[in-house]
């Protein structure tokens, strides 16, 4: 393995990060706050607990899901698109690299930054909402599994788009519906029957379920299929990515 | 000694059915200065792109210090380093950043000394903190180049290094290249000027639609260069070579009004004097006479021709 590689690129990506912390911390807390006004003051006078839980902590997980989800795939597909768009991709492919490398570098400072995000939005939280997490290990363990899966697919959009609308397809009309009807700011059990069996097609509500269950011991769905459903999500996307290299689709004429 | 490249069979189609490399073999031996060149879209940048790993090759093989490219992709990509024809830098990213990164990516620990060095080298040491948008087009060539040289590599790529570049930049950059092969670097340029390959190279390479048409060192080439032809008009028309001139290798015009000789302006004795001592024995007329050398162009541009030609056939 090229570790010195691995670096390199982590480091780089994350000063282009840190370069903009601002921006890039402003506009997710700003949301929030906004959705805790919102959905917690105003839904949250409205109906009191969910399955036993305040309202306004019920909807902290959901929210913190949306975020990774959406900051995870953002920054990786433009950590890799960027290069593609600009040139500057000629030096991964002419440097002594493999994709593992590449894919470890990119992927992985997109999720770390997505994770930064994603705590500073917990955080920010506990000024609206009293928070108990009841398994803190396996909150940690959702978390990253959720910032690298999705992280790996963004990855996989920033290859495969060939512009800047292309880009922004896939968060803009996939992530966010599918976090949206997938139980960020309810539980499924308070949808009629019929839309229940349609949400159990949306592979976000597994996500949410379990990272919720982490919070509150509640989840809408066991907990194992949870852990299941992101482990097939994972294997997916790196299965994808290693063909995409072993071709050089989209990358390499 | 085992050459530093060896290209075999090399053949490349792009998705589409181009045929951009039509079985290039090459040699490039260590230490040496190899200009490729061509008319724009005979295959250049492909052929650099396909030795560097950016094109995949459809047909033959590449070894780079003995490493094949595709199997040894990592041996051999690390002794490379590769200037692109474009300029590609990330606007807002600092100089020295950029540097250090691409030495990272090649898999060398950090090295402050050794970029401070092809910094300043590169006159680039004052502006290493400035953002990459900030320089102007000739700075950014030169970043592209402290790049390629931040891990320190056995082999250098230049893909038309001095393309676009006003002429004291072309000048400096031939320096440059000139200061990196005494360094020991192994250069590749290429190029669709002449005078640049006549100017740099020990070797040339001439590429046309993907085909390699001659490899030649650049003095036997100026050698070849160096035969001029004397064209004497004749007086009267002439039905053959006088005996008296057969030993002068003189060659009759169709026209009968002409006799050429050719001779080498570099020899010490070129036998003109003593031709033209012979002619006036024999009693020939002269009605005028002159000289001409074929260019490097002339001779590149016969050998596209030619290329051309038997590619028909
Ligand atoms: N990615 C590509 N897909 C299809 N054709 C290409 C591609 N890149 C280059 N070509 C074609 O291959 C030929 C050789 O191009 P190139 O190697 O860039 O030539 P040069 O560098 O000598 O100007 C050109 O006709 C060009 O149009
Ligand atoms: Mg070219």
């Amino acid at each position: 393995m090229n570790w010195n590689a691995v670096a390199a690129i982590y480091r780089y990506e994350m000063n282009r990060t840190f370069r903009t912390i601002a921006q890039s911390i402003v506009s997710p807390v700003l949301s929030t706050v906004l959705y805790f006004v919102v959905f917690g003051a105003a839904i949250g006078a409205r109906i009191d607990t969910v399955e036993g839980v305040d309202y306004g902590a019920f909807i902290v997980p959901g929210l913190v899901m949306l975020t990774l989800l959406q900051q995870s795939v953002t920054n990786a597909s433009f950590g890799i698109y960027f290069p593609k768009f600009i040139g500057t991709i000629f030096e991964l492919l002419s440097a002594p690299l493999s994709f593992i490398e590449i894919v470890i570098g990119y992927v992985g400072a997109a999720a770390s930054k997505a994770l930064m995000i994603a705590v500073i939005i917990l955080i920010t939280s506990t000024f609206f909402v009293d928070l108990h997490i009841a398994h803190p290990v396996w909150m940690v363990i959702f978390l990253l599994l959720t910032a690298v899966s999705f992280a790996l697919m963004g990855f996989i959009i920033g290859i495969w788009a060939k512009n800047f609308e292309q880009l922004q397809l896939i968060p803009l009309l996939v992530i966010t519906p599918l976090v949206f009807l997938g139980g960020a700011f309810y539980s499924v059990s308070m949808l009629p029957p019929g839309w229940q069996t349609v949400t159990y097609f949306n592979p976000v509500l597994y996500l949410i379920s379990g990272f919720r269950w982490t919070f509150f011991g509640v989840a809408d769905v066991p907990v194992g299929l949870s852990i299941a459903a992101i482990t097939v999500f994972l294997a997916a996307c790196l299965a994808v990515i290693w063909t995409i290299f072993r071709t050089g689709w989209r990358i390499k004429p | 000694m085992a050459p530093i490249i060896s290209i075999t069979d090399l053949s490349k189609t792009y998705e589409g059915g181009f045929e951009a490399l039509k079985g290039v073999s090459l040699d490039i031996e260590e230490g040496e200065i190899l200009a490729l060149l061509g008319p724009n879209g005979a295959g250049k940048t492909t052929l650099i792109s396909t030795i560097c790993g950016l094109v995949s090759p459809t047909r033959g093989s590449v070894t780079v210090g003995g490493h094949d490219i595709l199997h040894e992709y990592r041996a051999a990509r690390s002794l490379i380093g590769l200037v692109p024809q474009e300029i590609a830098l990330e606007p807002f990213e600092k100089v020295i950043n950029t540097v250090r990164f691409s030495r990272g990516l090649f898999g060398k620990s950090r090295d402050e000394a050794h970029i401070e060095k092809v910094l300043r080298a590169l006159t680039l040491w004052d502006k290493r903190n400035n953002r990459n948008q900030q320089l102007s087009g000739g700075m950014k060539r030169r970043v592209m180049i402290a790049k390629a040289l931040s891990h320190e590599p056995r082999v250098l790529f230049l893909d038309e290094p001095t393309a676009g570049v006003d002429v004291t930049l072309r000048r400096e950059m031939w320096d440059l290249v000139r200061e990196l092969r005494a360094s020991g670097v192994t250069i590749i340029l290429t190029t669709h000027y002449i005078e640049e390959a006549e100017e740099m190279a020990d070797r040339i390479g001439v590429i046309d639609r993907g085909r390699l048409l001659l490899v030649e060192e650049k003095a036997r080439l100026l050698h070849q260069l160096g035969r001029k032809e004397l064209r004497l008009e004749l007086g009267e028309p002439l039905d053959a070579i006088p005996a008296a001139l057969a030993d002068h290798n003189l060659t009759l015009s169709e026209d009968r009004m002409h006799l050429s000789y050719a001779f080498d302006s570099h020899a010490e004795r070129t036998g003109m004097t003593r031709l033209l001592g012979d002619i006036a024995s024999a009693g020939l007329s002269l009605r005028d006479l002159s000289t001409r050398q074929s260019s490097l162009e002339e001779v590149f541009l016969q050998l596209v021709r030619e290329g051309r030609e038997e590619e028909r056939a």
